[in-house]
């Protein structure tokens, strides 16, 4: 009661501060669900689901790939360097190092992106809606790990802004927001996010002899605890190793097909994740275990996701009995060892506001893009990885999609009479 | 192999014998299909055939039907009765507590006053014109108001006593028509015309004027018919699955000969059928009186809430055409109007379950129409903040002690309220709370919830979909609905058949709403705004 006392006390007036009331009112029913109460001329009790604790299991789902991503950039960094190769070596070191690329990530992406979302609701004069929650925690798992800070606050104005907001809010918008996020950065700064080397953080570089680039949270912060407790610490002195190519599978898989991805990594490595990539796509198992949640509380559309993985693989075979290039020769079903299949599939694409409303609708929303994405990785030299383009094409034709639908539904009404 | 092998090599650039399978494959595959739409165009042609021979070719198909394969067990009497079997598989019912138990010997609840209520009435205009004055003794049959638009249709007064009072609501609408009841009843005598002789012009005259006709309620917009309407058919529900709702089979018993002369006076009021839709949801059958029905078709229904709403089974009978007419009533309904009769009174008996976890004792009592809430639960409330609902939880309406029970309704709720802030109610829920969604566990959950009246969260706009078809088993989109009766977009309202629903079709759909839309409200702004055009 002391908390609820607290918070009375403090509420800032409606009229005279409208920004700082819907500041006020977003922390207020984050902390406590309100006590309205139904009203008249409607049902008298209601589901207990509302959207927050929607969104709060889409982010629940997500939160095992985070950690591993974390765990992830280190792991890569330290590769590169071509020390502690193994996944268990200086285990808390990779740990810290991923959560220091991280954190002002995930810090900034929420605090941009809710700034925003607070400011056009006080001035719109309702309360803040969650759309944001869950594009917000997507956006770091699908940028690159030394992303500028400024790029990134670009992005996310953007997609907030032009994708969501100009569209009416949360409900309204066409485009998936976290894409948009990375499609922005994709176009206005294309060098920081193509190629190999945007993938492993902390370097000035993959050729053999590049520096690393540490700051003083490594070399002071950390190193400091770690030399406390007698553990490794960052080398400012280290150098990218000899022979250290850097290379994802995908951009492999392009230049000489399944072998030449299997002569850097194995088939495991690339499904457990121990490759370089975006921060939370490579996981494969921790993604499925997430989509597993998503499906079981039946948050995210199963149509949806089984459209996908069919369309994907019907295309997958078709090219492989195509077969022209190395890259069409990649047996179908190795295609979702690499790249971000599942996480497009168990995040992005089950998107409900982007998506098709209907269940036919889903069915053909999820083949499309699973056609799609896998012609734009295999037969495209420009992008490497499909999906987001993919999705944000189909996100286009998701409400016209349903639109037939519906005309089905009423064309066989009027058969009827 | 030969001839595939060299037909791959020429075809694809990187010919192998890995190829030639795949080939062969799809050979097989293209066999398939060729083999389904040779079915398909077959199929079509029957279907046609049996339009143009006038024959019911709905259930016959040559492609087998994969739900099928899923279905439950129907039971063998609903089997062997001959008549078809509605299985539907959307829906919910929702647990609760406090439900009052079933009796074959309801509680007579000691009434006093009773009221008649012209806004219970879609349509009716806000100040009908009264045929008594505050003061006058009535009978009960004995009619009271009427509609200036429809002058022919009388509305008759449930019970004998005195006219003590008319409450008024703004602009001068009537609210109340407050009659104060006697200690012995004193009715009216009707004098019905005998069925056999009688043409359906007498029969409808003697119910306008006797106040049987304003319990028929016509589809869509679910008014009061007007005088020259004539329906299509009549449907009747003999089971009622919205929540808490007395067992029909136990209100029917000892009413049986009053139930089956309604049946014979409504199948002289249409040239079509009449409809009784039957309780196939189990263990036990129907009444006698429902199964063994005569002189009406019968329909088996087996599902969730909303199985048991007349508008569903009509959509699942025969769907309702734009611009056809359709009768509905209730079963108490048809009784009292049986009753005309049999009994040669207006017999305006109704069987109420008083429910809700905040009684003392939930249970069943007999009163008549238009009951005073405050005096039906006297004693039975508990201490609390509560809400009085004359209806069931889903489409009924708040009242307080002073008002009285709606016309159709065959229920009062009472429920808590729900003025409490929840600390992180999103997240760790701390209250039980009924939903359909798995995201709550259901280890933690009871069997049967204490609901109350918080919302558990504020209105949103429109972001999960597929919620509302997992509850409504009508072929439509209800969102999509909803969206164009928002942007009075008249074509697709129609055309996703807004006509076919009633605000107690959609209820659970607004129940299970993640963003708390007032789906009701908004339905019911269509239909408003589709009767304003027609």
């Amino acid at each position: 009661m002391g908390l609820l006392d607290l918070l009375k006390r403090i509420e800032p007036d409606k009229q005279k501060s409208p920004f700082l009331h819907t500041l006020y009112d977003g922390f207020y029913t984050f902390l406590y669900v309100p006590d309205h109460t139904t009203k008249k001329g409607g049902v008298h009790v209601r589901d207990g689901m509302d959207l927050k604790r929607t969104m709060i299991f889409v982010v629940l789902a997500m939160l095992s790939c985070y950690l591993f991503g974390m765990w992830n950039i280190g792991h890569q960094h330290f590769v590169a360097l071509g020390v502690h190769d193994g996944y268990l070596d200086a285990f808390l070191m990779k740990l810290m190092f991923g959560l220091i690329k991280l954190l002002p990530v995930i810090v900034v992406s929420f605090a941009v992106g809710l700034g925003i979302e607070f400011y056009t609701a006080s001035k719109k004069g309702h309360g803040i809606e969650e759309g944001y929650l869950v594009s917000g925690a997507l956006i770091p798992l699908i940028m690159p790990p030394d992303l500028p800070i400024w790029m990134l606050v670009m992005a996310i104005v953007f997609a907030v802004v032009i994708g969501k907001e100009a569209f009416g809010g949360t409900g309204m918008n066409i485009w998936n927001i976290a894409l948009l996020a990375r499609v922005f950065v994709f176009f206005a700064y294309p060098t920081t996010i193509s190629g190999d080397e945007v993938w492993v953080a902390g370097l000035d570089g993959i050729n053999a002899g590049d520096a690393v680039n540490y700051g003083w949270w490594e070399t002071g912060f950390f190193n400091s605890i770690f030399e406390a407790f007698g553990w490794v610490t960052f080398d400012p002195a280290a150098t990218v190793a000899d022979g250290y190519t850097g290379a994802t599978p995908l951009s492999l898989a392009y230049q000489g097909g399944w072998e030449s991805v299997t002569n850097t990594y194995s088939a495991s490595q690339m499904w457990w994740g121990a490759i370089p990539g975006s921060i939370g796509e490579t996981s494969k198992p921790l993604i499925l275990l997430g989509a597993l949640l998503l499906l079981l509380t039946r948050i995210a559309s199963w149509r949806i996701m089984l459209g996908m993985f069919i369309g994907a693989a019907i295309t997958a075979v078709g090219l492989n009995i195509w077969g022209a290039s190395p890259f069409m020769d990649v047996p179908w079903y190795y295609h979702f060892y690499m790249g971000s299949f599942f996480f497009a599939m168990a995040f992005m694409a089950t998107d409900p506001v982007t998506a098709s409303a209907t269940s036919t609708g889903k069915w053909i929303y999820g083949l499309f893009i699973g056609f799609l994405g896998m012609i734009i990785r295999v037969m495209n030299p420009a992008y490497p990885e499909g999906w987001m383009l993919a999705i944000l094409l189909m996100n286009t034709f998701s409400a016209l999609i349903d639109h037939y639908v519906y005309q089905a539904n009423i064309k066989k009404r009027l058969q009827r009479a | 192999m030969l001839t595939f092998s060299s037909f791959s090599t020429s075809t694809f650039a990187q010919a192998s014998g890995g190829n030639s399978l795949l080939v062969a494959s799809l050979f097989v595959i293209a066999a398939f299909v060729l083999i389904w739409m040779i079915i398909r165009v077959a199929d079509n042609l029957l279907h046609l055939e049996g339009k143009n021979q006038q024959v019911d070719h709905r259930g016959i198909s040559l492609l087998p039907k994969l739900g099928s394969i899923f279905q439950p067990r129907v039971p063998e009497p609903i089997v062997n009765s001959g008549n078809p079997v509605h299985i539907l598989k959307q829906g919910y019912d929702i647990p609760l507590e406090g439900v009052a138990p079933s009796t074959h010997k309801p509680e007579i609840a000691e009434v006093t006053r009773f009221a008649l209520q012209p806004k219970n009435y879609v349509g009716m205009s806000p100040i009908p014109k009264l045929m008594v004055e505050v003061g006058d003794e009535v009978k009960a049959g004995q009619p009271v108001f009427y509609d200036k638009l429809q002058p022919e249709v009388l509305y008759v007064s449930p019970v004998s006593g005195e006219f003590i009072e008319l409450k008024r609501a703004e602009k001068r609408s009537i609210a109340e028509i407050i009659i104060l009841a006697d200690k012995d009843q004193k009715y009216v005598e009707l004098n019905a015309p005998e069925l056999e002789y009688a043409d359906t012009e007498e029969i409808r005259a003697f119910l306008k004027a006797n106040g049987g006709w304003s319990f028929i309620r016509q589809r869509p917009f679910h008014v009061v018919p007007s005088s020259d309407d004539v329906p299509e058919n009549i449907f009747i529900s003999t089971f009622d699955t919205s929540p808490m709702a007395p067992d029909l089979n136990m209100v029917v018993n000892g009413n049986e000969a009053a139930f089956q002369k309604g049946l014979d006076v409504l199948g002289k009021l249409t040239e079509g059928d009449v409809y009784l839709g039957l309780d196939g949801r189990g263990p036990n059958l129907p009444a006698e009186a429902f199964q063994g029905a005569s002189g009406v078709k019968k329909h088996w229904f087996i599902g969730k809430h909303p199985a048991g709403n007349v508008g569903i089974q009509i959509h699942h009978i025969k769907p309702l055409k734009a611009g056809s007419k359709v009768w509905t009533l209730d079963v108490q309904d048809v009784i009292t109007i049986g009753n005309m009769w049999v009994q040669n009174k207006f017999v305006a008996d109704r069987i109420i379950a008083l429910n809700g976890a905040e009684l003392k004792t939930p249970k069943i009592v007999q009163t008549k129409i238009g009951a005073n809430i405050g005096e039906l639960l006297k004693g039975n409330i508990k201490e609390g903040d509560q809400r009085m609902i004359s209806g069931d939880i889903l489409t009924g309406q708040q009242k307080n002690a002073d008002n009285f029970l709606n016309i159709s309704d065959t229920q009062i709720s009472v429920i808590k309220e729900g003025h409490y802030l929840e600390p992180f109610g999103w997240l760790i829920p701390s209250v039980p709370k009924p939903s359909i969604s798995k995201s709550f566990p259901s280890i933690l959950n009871p069997d049967k919830y204490e609901v109350d009246t918080n919302t558990h969260g504020e209105r949103r706009a429109f972001v999960v979909t597929g919620q509302y078809e997992e509850v409504l088993p009508v072929d439509t989109y209800p969102q999509a609905l909803l969206k164009a009766i928002l942007n009075n977009d008249f074509e697709t309202m129609e055309g996703l058949g807004l006509h076919e629903l009633v605000e107690e079709d959609v209820a659970l759909c607004e129940f299970v709403c993640t963003s708390k839309m007032p789906v009701q409200k908004i339905l019911r702004d269509g239909l408003e705004m589709m009767r304003a055009q027609s």
